[in-house]
């Protein structure tokens, strides 16, 4: 059975946990260096990306987890999961795993009072609307050619893949809808040369 | 759609295994940034010192709020008073990312307590019990926290508060589905709320410690207690090092179960603020009696 790091330094990591055993894998929380060996997959949660970039440094883990990104591990990243994940942050100096060849901006709705629900037309999980939940969320602003976007709101990048890493600017771990976190563990067993 | 209850527990759910921590000025907003608070409160006076200075304690400064607000680029949150909606409407007006309606500021109301409800900015309250905690939330209340006993830098109270909470929720969950609606009715809680509860296991909510904590250890405990994060009032500005302390702290929320992490962490971290023995307050003057 697959194993998935679900990266448990701050944020809604309960949720991806409980999301990923729903769907059939196997979950360990990744709070130090040494939880890192033995993962297949990497989850980053949604929380304050300032926070959890700060303790991947401080806590030793930014290098060895990028190291396993550079080698092919899958990945997905929610909202500052995906700020994480991005080459680089709008306006910021904080750590980043540059597995997505893309450029994030934080908050780029505006603030809590601008957070928002949505239904989202995502072609590649099906034909029915995801429940699409914005909090203080960013955006993807710039793509690199490997980089599909999976899904948009008003012509801007709230989900993308590029090989297999997934990330989106919303929160599929406070809904029921499972289907995204499936096709991630669906992700995860494909080959990576057939995804470039 | 915005303001939905979703997003409003949501952004609480994102600020699990953190600390928020107060600030009163913009470049204290930047320090406790920079050490990973994932939230900041911004305030006019620490409770330590509305403790020591006395008067009625209200709203922070707009001028003052926008200034953290611009500072930094993390949620900023601000205190009303209970029962001021007024004070609770312009901190919405202002933008801010959550609103505390908390008994460190001098009640204004003494039966009722602000209809969250109506907003689209989501609020946080404090409880000392699980009665408290569901009129809250009935209230709108989209995030809970322990009262604790704030600006003593003594966190006994606190303790006492998520002890009673995780204790009422373990015998409501465990009654007898005939015995709920009296517990419920004796405790002062809402029948659906504690229905809720029952469905869950857990508060509907997060709920974090507050009100005493001032070092990595008592925030440990706390996480250990079972609360999802922590706010620290005081416990940073008023101590030696609020840089390495504030650093210690949200560490040691993460990473609350290694006894070796904490300890290594705790090292130098120089004078803790000086604390208040809870006995040496009057019943009257204690901020956690604030609240109906």
């Amino acid at each position: 059975m697959l194993t998935v790091g679900v990266l448990a330094l701050q944020g809604a990591f309960r949720e991806h946990a409980a999301a990923v055993r729903r769907v059939g894998a196997r979950v360990r929380e990744l709070r130090q260096r040494g939880h890192i060996d033995g993962i297949d997959a990497l989850i980053i949660p949604g929380g304050e990306s300032t926070t959890i970039g700060k303790l991947l440094v401080e806590l030793d883990m930014l290098a060895p987890l990028k190291e396993r990104l550079q080698a092919g591990m899958p990945a997905y990243g929610s909202c500052a999961g995906l700020i994480l994940l991005c080459k680089t942050i709008e306006n910021s100096d904080q750590p980043s795993l540059g597995a997505l060849d893309a450029s994030a901006r934080r908050n780029a709705f505006g603030r809590q009072a601008d957070s928002f629900e949505a239904p989202l037309s995502i072609p590649e999980i099906g034909d029915a609307p995801f429940p699409g939940v914005f909090i203080r969320a960013p955006v993807i602003t710039r793509v690199g050619p490997q980089i599909r976007v999976l899904a948009s709101v008003d012509g801007r990048a709230v989900a993308v893949r590029q090989g297999r890493t997934l990330a989106t600017s919303f929160h599929p771990e406070l809904t029921r809808d499972m289907r995204l976190h499936r096709y991630f563990i669906g992700m995860c067993g494909e080959q990576t040369s057939e995804n470039l | 759609m915005k303001g939905t209850l979703r997003l409003k527990t949501g952004l609480a759910e994102m600020l699990k295994g953190g600390v928020i921590m107060d600030v009163t000025t913009p470049e204290q907003a930047k320090i406790a940034e920079n050490a990973g608070a994932c939230s900041v409160m911004a305030l006019e006076r620490v409770p330590a010192d509305i403790r020591a200075q006395g008067g009625v304690a209200r709203m922070a400064d707009p001028t003052v709020v926008k200034r953290i607000m611009d500072a930094v680029s993390i949620p900023v949150m601000a205190k009303a008073r209970i029962g001021h909606f007024v004070e609770a409407r312009i901190l919405e007006a202002l933008g801010v990312d959550y609103i505390d309606e908390s008994e460190v500021l001098t009640p204004a109301d003494d039966k009722h307590h602000i209809d969250k409800r109506a907003f689209t900015v989501p609020f946080v309250c404090g409880c000392r019990n699980l009665g408290e905690a569901l009129r809250r939330i009935a209230e709108g209340a989209a995030m809970i926290r322990t009262k604790g006993e704030p600006g003593t830098g003594n966190v006994v109270e606190a303790v006492r508060h998520c002890r009673q909470v995780m204790d009422e929720i373990r015998i409501l969950c465990a009654l007898p589905e005939d015995e709920v609606a009296n517990y419920a009715k004796n405790c002062g809680a809402p029948l659906e709320a504690a229905l809720a509860v029952r469905r869950k296991g857990r508060l509907p909510v997060v709920n974090f410690a507050a009100g005493g904590i001032a070092t990595p250890a008592d925030a440990a405990l706390m996480m250990h207690l079972g609360c999802d994060g922590v706010f620290v009032g005081s416990g940073i500005f008023k101590s030696d090092q609020p840089e390495k302390r504030a650093r210690a702290i949200v560490q040691a929320v993460t990473n609350y179960k290694d006894y070796g992490v904490l300890a290594e962490i705790s090292h130098d971290l120089g004078e803790a603020m000086s604390g208040l023995e809870i006995s040496s307050i009057a019943p009257a003057e204690r901020m956690q009696e604030r609240g109906w």
